[in-house]
């Protein structure tokens, strides 16, 4: 019974950066802005947390330290794509360089190395199996984690901001013959998404208690993967979140056994995507506005 | 809407506002980085004069950091045309990471396959060639699943970069490495020349023979585009498919076409660190490349001769971080690169506005 | 002037100019209407009627002049000040958003809440509400891209009448409705004329203006030209104000006879028994079967929207056939592809050159070979100087200005861009050439030439498909006239039994 715990739990504290980053990329892209910028908000969400922890001794400071940092890298993605109608796959693949080479440089420059940060104070709990799971009890961001996705889910169902996103992302026109402001929906849109990605790497950087240079490693695109597996519905991609970490989990533990080269498992997230969008011909239909100026 | 749609345009631009609005995007790209590098340099209390003077100083002003930067050229081409390629078919190739390391390992595993000794003649022309096809299958996949299926080769591509490089890396785990290590046994055939072979003050640099190939390769590169009926319908439909579509061109073909070339080229940059340096293929010997050749079609406008002049630009940012680190951390060139590409996004769209704009005032 | 005592106009817009980049849309238009009448703006496509609809309905402001809503100066509000001075505009290409329901539709922007979140169940009630007070039946919890085209023209009036629009602008309503439907239009607009609303009606159809408003004024190329009550104004009269001159060129072109001695060839384009699905319905193309003889222009008539973009896109085999078959001459090519078709000497002249007809950004000379560039292959490259050189010939024959053949296609005005698109038609031997709106936003001065190089190739044994939405064309050309409504072919005359008064009804599907 130990076991199964063990599992549930290490899949779940592998499935929060991937909660955050899938709602709040759920969001931007169904306010028709494409996020391939979930990467580059989490690396820098990251950092931001891990500076913020270590100069103010408190974890919570990091907290915000990192929502910042997310805010505001999401608010370059949205003015040169919103303002200066930028490419929005560009504008998305440099935010992530942009990323990676802020940290790598901030990193050199203040804590003089080009790997990690010192240790800095943060959430987890040790990673043996009873930690696993008083670590889920003492890290409050993945009770956050799991709440983020159903959260987006209400305020895109259920708010009237969630209603005029949606309306922003299928028919633009629409809303604005209405007297909506989708400039304005859609600032919003991406700045949160930068927001809740980058409270993903938060979770990262506090849970190791250090930020190593690209550490992010790729999370931002399964989100993204699990966004179009769950064609575009925030509690289906959460879904999609969960099975692509319990997939990791597995082949953790069957590295010891090593039953299934480590790579294949590696390749999971991305193969169903790419089935998500062929398999399914029509089906994985994102909105209509997406992309569009 | 109606009303507009029936009346006639005004005069077009004249050939040098066309020039302008093509030269103007890099040059503001440009200035924005310049801007941002001076706000990096000075964050470390460094002056930027002298920072950009040592960088200078450190690429084009001595024979060695002059070869590196031809070196880096090298393989930011071959990713470069393989976007520009892209590009002009009205897609976007981000897989040419794994286009580029799949080239790599074709052609360390052509010239492992290789009995010792074989002539250069041979050799080097079959490595090549595996180099280029390796890349070319690579890319021919997010062709036909984007001509088949309509599946959008932007999250293809990027999907296919990670599987790609966990199978790469299977294979070598596999069996292929020396143990220990995360690189192939030396190629027993096919090795270039460095260009230090040629030019002493050249020496103890990584430049090789393959830029001679990869030159090559741009021009044809141009003359495919622009001097055959195939690079014409490729131009065709990556500006007004539905126009081409009504003349007869197989839109689907043309796209596997188009993405197949795409990654080809990018797999023939494999040649420059795989024959032309280690002589081996190593896992990640060309990390970045792929993404960094994005930023060099763009600022090269995607034309080859522009892609030549941009990789040299951006192989010289490269080689200028590893001069200036010792004043400013070097990966000050990596946070530029993401400002040079996301200016290029930024400016592209707002320069075509303001020249509308004043077009229009006179 | 309003005369002492009268009541001042609810709406009045003065000396309205506006500009969409190189495109003057508007130079000078005016107009006014009195509160509670229906008031039609009436004039031929690219008048300037839904610009100028536009910027009263707060979507962009005027570029000059002024707007004012009973009495009060509102130059260049916003659609939201618009619609709270009861203001609504139900466009020409429905503003809905597919995946909602009617409800979302008709409350998004004024969503009523609960806390945070909208109180949906009270937005159903609310919406239901209004659309019975209005007999409007629907289930407003039925997602929009559910409904049929007449029920979401009701959900867009909806949208602007529980805003409490008292002035309802509706841009080319009919357009896409069927008799039955049109005349349950009428009885809303009707009932909220009774109410005491006001209502702008843009339309061309001038059989609509005299049988529901009250009040007419016609724009013409951006300015308004003429304003009188509908009593006493006759179709021919709001048509002479419409048209302007124009009209009088494409009459006075004489009644083309028919040649002397058919040539003989074999060719001639049939189509038997077709059928194309649509966009949004299974039968576009409903059972249509012609035959187009060498030597003859073949004229079909019609208002847009009635299945002759299926129609020509499965002929020219850029859609596949549900059923049928065409043949070219002797061969079935119904599954042959364009640039087979094309080889066997079917040309098409696209009705939207910008997007099917021509690669802006390419020179005049590429587009001349546009479909042909492999046969420039020479040696592995393109023979560039035989490009040049067969484009220099084309271009003055056709007389395309400017005539440098490297200039971009996207210098040339339309009239002279759609003379490429004709020239690379025509370049060779036709046997079939299918011609969609091959005037459309051309100046007069080209259309002359264009007509003229139509006949030309008619008397030279092509067989012409001439499809468009202009009448007084399709009259000016055709030796023989065919009317499409609703998918299927309603009629086949003689050039000679064809005219205004004949065919009108059968466009509309009155006869």
């Amino acid at each position: 019974m130990s076991m199964v715990l063990a599992f549930l739990a290490q899949t779940l504290r592998i499935a929060v950066p991937y909660l955050f980053a899938a709602a709040g990329g759920v969001l931007a892209e169904r306010s028709g802005i494409i996020s391939l910028t979930l990467e580059g908000f989490m690396l820098g969400g990251a950092f931001s947390a891990m500076l913020g922890s270590y100069w103010s001794g408190n974890p919570w400071v990091g907290v915000l330290a990192g929502l910042a940092g997310g805010l505001a890298l999401g608010l370059v993605h949205a003015v040169a794509t919103i303002r200066y109608k930028a490419d929005q796959v560009v504008s998305g693949i440099a935010i992530n360089l942009l990323a990676v080479g802020l940290t790598r440089y901030f990193l050199k420059l203040v804590f003089d190395s080009s790997s990690n940060s010192p240790r800095v104070p943060g959430f987890s709990a040790g990673t043996s199996t009873t930690a696993l799971v008083s670590g889920l009890l003492h890290n409050p961001l993945i009770p956050l984690g799991l709440v983020a996705v159903p959260a987006v889910a209400w305020l895109l169902y259920r708010t009237p901001f969630g209603l005029r996103v949606r309306a922003v992302g299928e028919h633009p026109e629409a809303a604005a013959t209405l007297g909506v402001s989708v400039k304005r929906v859609r600032y919003v849109a991406v700045a949160l998404s930068g927001a809740l990605a980058a409270l993903g790497g938060t979770y990262l950087s506090l849970d190791q208690h250090q930020f190593t240079d690209g550490m992010s490693a790729g999370r931002g695109f399964i989100a993204l993967a699990a966004i179009i597996f769950g064609r575009w519905d925030p509690m289906r991609a959460a879904l999609a979140c969960l099975f692509f970490a319990a997939a990791e989990t597995l082949q953790i533990q069957l590295q010891a056994m090593q039953a299934i080269p480590g790579q294949f498992v590696q390749m999971i997230p991305y193969v169903l995507t790419i089935v998500a969008l062929v398999g399914v011909v029509g089906r994985a239909v994102p909105p209509a506005a997406l992309g569009r100026e | 809407m109606s009303d507009a749609a029936t009346a006639s345009p005004a005069p077009a631009p004249a050939r040098r506002a066309r020039v302008a609005e093509a030269l103007l995007p890099p040059l503001v790209a440009l200035l924005v980085s310049v801007v941002a590098g001076d706000l990096l340099i000075l964050a470390v209390g460094q002056s930027p004069g002298a920072v950009y003077r040592l960088m200078l100083e450190g690429t084009w002003g001595n024979a060695y950091g002059f070869a590196q930067v031809l070196y880096k050229t090298t393989t930011l081409v071959c990713t470069g045309l393989a976007v520009a390629v892209g590009l002009r078919a009205g897609l976007f190739n981000i897989g040419a990471e794994g286009q580029l390391a799949a080239g790599g390992l074709g052609a360390a595993l052509v010239g492992l396959a290789l009995p010792a000794g074989t002539t250069g003649l041979i050799a080097i022309p079959l490595c090549t060639v595996a180099a280029f096809a390796a890349g070319g299958a690579v890319g021919y996949v997010p062709g036909v699943l984007r001509a088949r299926w309509g599946a959008h080769e932007v999250i293809t591509t990027i999907m296919l970069n990670f599987i790609v490089l966990a199978f790469l890396s299977w294979i070598l785990t596999g069996r292929l490495r020396v143990p220990e290590t995360v690189h192939t046994h030396a190629i027993h055939a096919g090795a270039l020349p460095r260009l230090s072979a040629w030019w002493a003050p050249f020496h103890g640099s990584a430049a090789n023979a393959s830029l001679f190939i990869v030159l090559v390769a741009a021009a044809a590169t141009s003359w495919y585009l622009f001097h055959t009926s195939r690079g014409y319908e490729l131009r065709a439909v990556g500006l007004q498919p539905e126009a081409a579509e009504s003349g007869g061109v197989n839109v689907g073909n043309t796209w596997i076409r188009a993405l197949a070339l795409s990654g080809a080229l990018a797999g023939l940059g494999g040649i420059n660190f795989v024959l032309g340096y280690e002589h081996y293929y190593e896992e990640g010997f060309a990390t970045g490349a792929g993404f960094l050749g994005i930023a060099v079609a763009l600022v090269g406008r995607s034309n080859p001769l522009g892609v030549v002049l941009a990789a040299l630009f951006f192989a010289t940012l490269s080689q200028g971080g590893l001069a200036i680190n010792a004043l400013v951390p070097k990966q000050m060139v990596d946070a530029l690169q993401g400002v040079v590409i996301l200016a290029m996004a930024a400016s592209v769209p707002e320069v075509r506005r303001l020249l509308t704009l004043r077009r229009r005032a006179r | 002037m309003t005369s002492p005592g009268a009541v001042a106009p609810i709406v009045r817009m003065t000396g309205i100019a506006k500009r969409f980049g190189d495109c003057q849309a508007i130079a000078d238009a005016s107009l006014e209407v009195a509160a509670g009448e229906i008031h039609a703006l009436v004039g031929e496509n690219g008048a300037g009627k839904s610009t100028l609809m536009r910027i009263l309905a707060g979507l962009f402001p005027p570029d000059a002049g002024t707007v004012e809503v009973s009495g009060h100066d509102v130059t260049g509000w916003s659609a939201a000040e618009a619609i709270r001075a009861s203001v609504g505009m139900v466009h020409q290409h429905f503003m809905l958003v597919p995946p909602l329901t009617i409800t979302e539709n008709v409350i998004l922007g004024r969503e009523p809440r609960r806390g945070l979140s909208i109180d949906m169940p009270r937005a159903h009630r609310e919406v239901a509400a209004a659309a019975d007070r209005n007999g409007f039946r629907m289930n407003v919890r039925a997602c929009v891209r559910d409904l049929s085209v007449g029920e979401q023209q009701r959900v867009e009036i909806l949208k602007t009448l529980v805003r409490g629009a008292r002035i309802l602008i509706l841009d080319e309503p009919t357009a896409v409705l069927s008799p039955p439907e049109v005349q349950e239009l009428w009885r809303v607009l009707r009932a909220l004329r009774a109410d005491g609303g006001t209502i702008i009606l843009i339309t061309h159809k001038l059989d609509e203006v005299t049988e529901i408003s009250d009040m007419i004024t016609v724009m013409r190329a951006g300015r308004t030209v003429a304003r009188f009550p509908t009593a006493g104004a006759s179709p021919a009269s709001i048509a002479r104000a419409m048209v302007g001159r124009d009209v009088a060129l494409m009459t006075e072109a004489p009644v083309p006879q028919p040649p002397a001695a058919p040539r003989a060839a074999a060719g001639g384009l049939e189509v038997r028994h077709l059928v194309v699905a649509g966009e949004r319905r299974a039968r576009a193309v409903d059972d249509v079967s012609f035959t187009v003889a060498p030597g003859e222009i073949f004229g079909i008539a019609g208002v847009e929207g009635n299945g002759q973009s299926a129609l020509i896109e499965a002929i020219v085999g850029l859609r596949r056939a549900t059923s049928g078959e065409i043949r070219l001459g002797d061969r079935d090519i119904t599954a042959r592809s364009v640039r087979e078709r094309d080889a066997l000497g079917l040309a098409h002249i696209p009705e939207d050159r910008h997007r099917r007809g021509l690669v802006l950004d390419f020179s005049i000379a590429d587009n001349l070979i546009l479909g042909r560039q492999r046969e420039y292959d020479r040696r592995g490259s393109l023979d560039r100087a035989r490009v040049l050189a067969d484009a220099r010939a084309a271009i003055e024959r056709a007389d395309i200005r400017p005539s440098d053949p490297e200039l971009p296609a996207r210098a040339l005005s339309g009239g002279n861009q759609q003379k490429i698109v004709i020239a690379r038609a025509l370049a060779r031997d036709t046997a079939a050439l299918v011609a969609a709106q091959p005037t459309r936003g051309v100046d007069v001065g080209a259309i002359e030439q264009i007509h003229a190089r139509l006949r030309a190739a008619r008397d030279a044994g092509t067989a012409i498909l001439l499809v468009s939405a202009e009448l007084s064309e399709v009259l000016a050309l055709s030796d023989r006239v065919a009317v499409m409504y609703g998918g299927r072919i309603v009629s086949i005359v003689p050039r000679a039994q064809a005219s205004q008064e004949t065919l009108g009804p059968l466009m509309t599907g009155a006869a």
